[in-house]
């Protein structure tokens, strides 16, 4: 019989090498789930993975999907590893597209340089503004920051329908649940000429090298590691679990609330009653993905970003639904966390293995 | 005692019966010292599962059946994860959830719009033709008794069993009960799988008689109301019933908000039950002690024999 055998130490290799396991494991997966549609294999991989990619406007595509993840995903990770779960981001989301989109609308009329910059600051402060809420319950009074932050993600999604269906509506817009088109002081820069490849790349980039430098070279950074793993022991070296608390909840929702406002300010171009198909729930799997580490999350933003374009490429091509991702996300970040038990343990084989009698 | 308010009781009933179902699941599996937190993905499947079979197969019972089987194989895959791989229950339990949204959007692409007349109403004799009394209490679908029957046999099981004393030592000290000589993996994969067919079920009641159609995303949260309610309750199998019933309560004023004649925008009713149940949990957690004294101690945490 198969069982579990405790390694020594952590396997290197496995670190590496379970999430490329993972990865396979899920497009078999995918093979064995589009066989069993009865679509055609090769063609509904290629409308998968490849043709999305095929085109230079297709790529800058990925960019504009991954920045959104790569921003929220890298953030959470902190949080993830120092055994905060604030898996309400994709409210955050909503919270900073809501403050982002209203300065826009706000300066309607002001044709200004500081227009985009105020409505970025807007938009990182409504989406911590919202992160704020389950750090304060939970380290006032001990709610369960899981619960809250997703009960409040319900909450900004209606507080969204609520303020497009009234205060931030159209005047001209014949009672549509839209609100104005934002000015083009108001729309991020395009970095690629004939694409929508905004400036929120290269800026989830640069969050991705300032978290990686704050993580390995920081007392900071050390802290939260500590607090994860062993949070006796960060006790006991005066480190205050409350304010690992309340940094992880500010910078997940502070990152989130610049990505909502990307996305407004981006390929949207205005605020509408849903702005985001799940990225903040999708940046929980990139931030798994990606070894909770910022420089894996670079790579696991763009893997997710494909299966985004990926879904819709098969939606047009081949008139496959487009939940089909969902479906994918999930069995990914099942799989992922199922290879990870490779680096803890290896498999043995026969009855009781010696590492195994001293119970 | 006029229509409107026996109406408004009936609706109660139905709004709280998925969560009672939900959260009594849960409860046994947190019991054992598991948290699952996709209760939400459970609920989801469940009820596109039992939809398509109710409306293939046009046998109700199927139906319950299909719903209880879908939560059943998805909370065995988190036990496979949890309890055998020893991945990390808050992380598997997201996942299941985000699996859950998408595998039941991609089965019910072509349930969307199919239509079913719901459970039949179950009126027992003589008593359902009592006066008021009659209505509310004696003429549901069988479900509704059904979620009171498992409420009781649940507390029952848990406070005067043999079995459910094993399964609480289990949820507070495996090493203890390991030790006894108690297979604490089996015993918490049977929680769980218990714990997914009451999710399974719970969807099953949402798809086949609280709105007898598939809607994608048609628990629209209570699968985390429902996790939420368990803390509530202190885990204890009656203040749950209790719990349920309130949060039914609130989740069916925005549908009577209008009726009676509040001007509140349709959105901020909706956020009611989202907003209690965070109030709830800052007032039930805030007593520390409280928690610590009543929550199982193992819960979350990971039990493999030979460490």
């Amino acid at each position: 019989m198969i069982r579990l055998i405790k390694r020594p130490e952590p396997s290197r290799v496995m670190v590496y090498l379970a999430p490329v396991i993972a990865l396979v494991l899920t497009l078999l997966a995918g093979l064995l789930l589009f066989f069993l549609l009865g679509v055609p294999v090769g063609e509904a991989l290629y409308a998968f993975f490849v043709e999305p990619i095929s085109t230079r406007y297709g790529l800058a595509e990925l960019g504009v999907k991954a920045a959104p993840l790569i921003l929220i995903g890298a953030a959470l990770s902190l949080g993830f590893r120092a055994q905060v779960w604030n898996i309400g981001a994709e409210g955050q989301l909503v919270a900073g597209a809501i403050t982002g989109g209203a300065v826009a609308l706000w300066f309607y009329e002001v044709e200004a340089w500081y227009v985009l910059p105020l409505m970025m600051l807007a938009g990182i402060a409504g989406g911590m503004a919202w992160a704020s809420i389950p750090a304060l319950l939970k380290t006032r009074f001990n709610a369960s920051e899981i619960l809250t932050s997703l009960m409040l993600t319900y909450i900004a999604g209606l507080l969204l329908s609520l303020l497009v269906h009234g205060a931030l509506r159209d005047p001209d817009g014949f009672n549509f649940p839209e609100s104005r088109l934002f000015h083009a002081a108001a729309t991020l820069p395009i970095v690629l000429d004939g694409t929508r490849l905004h400036i929120g790349f290269p800026i989830a980039i640069m969050f991705v090298a300032t978290l990686w430098i704050l993580l390995s070279r920081t007392v900071l950074g050390f802290e939260l590691q500590v607090m994860g793993a062993a949070p006796r022991a960060g006790r006991f070296a005066g480190f205050r679990e409350s304010s690992v608390i309340w940094f992880c909840l500010l910078l997940g929702g502070g990152a989130a609330g610049l990505a909502g406002l990307f996305e407004v300010a981006g390929p949207i171009g205005q605020l509408i009653p849903v702005v985001s198909p799940g990225y903040g729930f999708t940046a929980i799997i990139v931030a798994f993905l990606g070894r909770l580490h910022p420089v894996g999350v670079l790579f696991a933003g763009l893997v997710m970003a494909l299966s985004y374009l990926g879904g819709e490429s098969a939606q047009i091509t081949m008139n496959l639904p487009k939940a089909v991702t969902g479906v994918f996300q999930g069995l990914l970040l099942f799989f992922l966390l199922a290879t990870d038990v490779l680096i803890l343990y290896r498999f043995g084989w026969g009855r009781r293995s010696l590492a195994a009698t001293h119970t | 005692m006029s229509e409107t308010v026996i109406l408004t009781l009936l609706t109660i009933i139905t709004a709280a019966t998925p969560l009672v179902f939900a959260a009594i699941g849960e409860l046994i599996t947190e019991k054992s010292g598991v948290l699952n937190l996709g209760v939400e993905g459970m609920m989801l499947v469940g009820a596109v599962s039992s939809f398509i079979v109710v409306s293939v197969t046009g046998v109700d019972v199927l139906g319950v059946l299909a719903g209880v089987l879908a939560g059943m194989l998805l909370s065995l895959v988190f036990s496979v994860l949890c309890l055998t791989l020893q991945a990390s229950q808050v992380a598997t339990g997201l996942a299941l959830t985000l699996f859950g949204i998408g595998l039941s959007a991609l089965a019910g692409q072509s349930m969307i719009g199919v239509a079913y007349e719901g459970l039949p109403k179950l009126s027992i004799p003589i008593l359902s033709e009592l006066p008021v009394v009659g209505q509310l209490l004696f003429s549901h679908d069988i479900l509704v008794y059904v979620s009171f029957a498992l409420v009781a046999a649940v507390a029952w099981f848990l406070y005067r069993t043999r079995a459910g004393l094993v399964l609480r030592a289990v949820g507070d000290s495996h090493d203890a009960a390991h030790a006894l000589g108690y297979n604490v993996v089996a015993i918490r994969y049977l929680a769980t799988v218990f714990g997914g067919a009451c999710s399974g079920l719970a969807g099953a009641y949402l798809s086949m008689s609280y709105s007898p159609m598939w809607v994608e995303n048609m628990t629209a949260g209570r699968g985390w109301i429902a996790l939420a309610l368990v803390v509530f309750a202190s885990w204890r199998p009656w203040r749950l019933l209790f719990g349920a019933y309130l949060f039914g309560s609130i989740s069916i004023l925005q549908l009577h908000g209008q009726a009676i004649g509040l001007d509140v925008p349709s959105q901020l009713m909706s956020m009611l039950p989202y907003i209690a149940t965070i109030l709830v949990l800052v007032l039930i957690s805030r007593d520390r002690g409280k928690i610590r004294r009543n929550a199982p101690a193992c819960i979350g945490k990971a039990f493999h024999p030979t460490t």
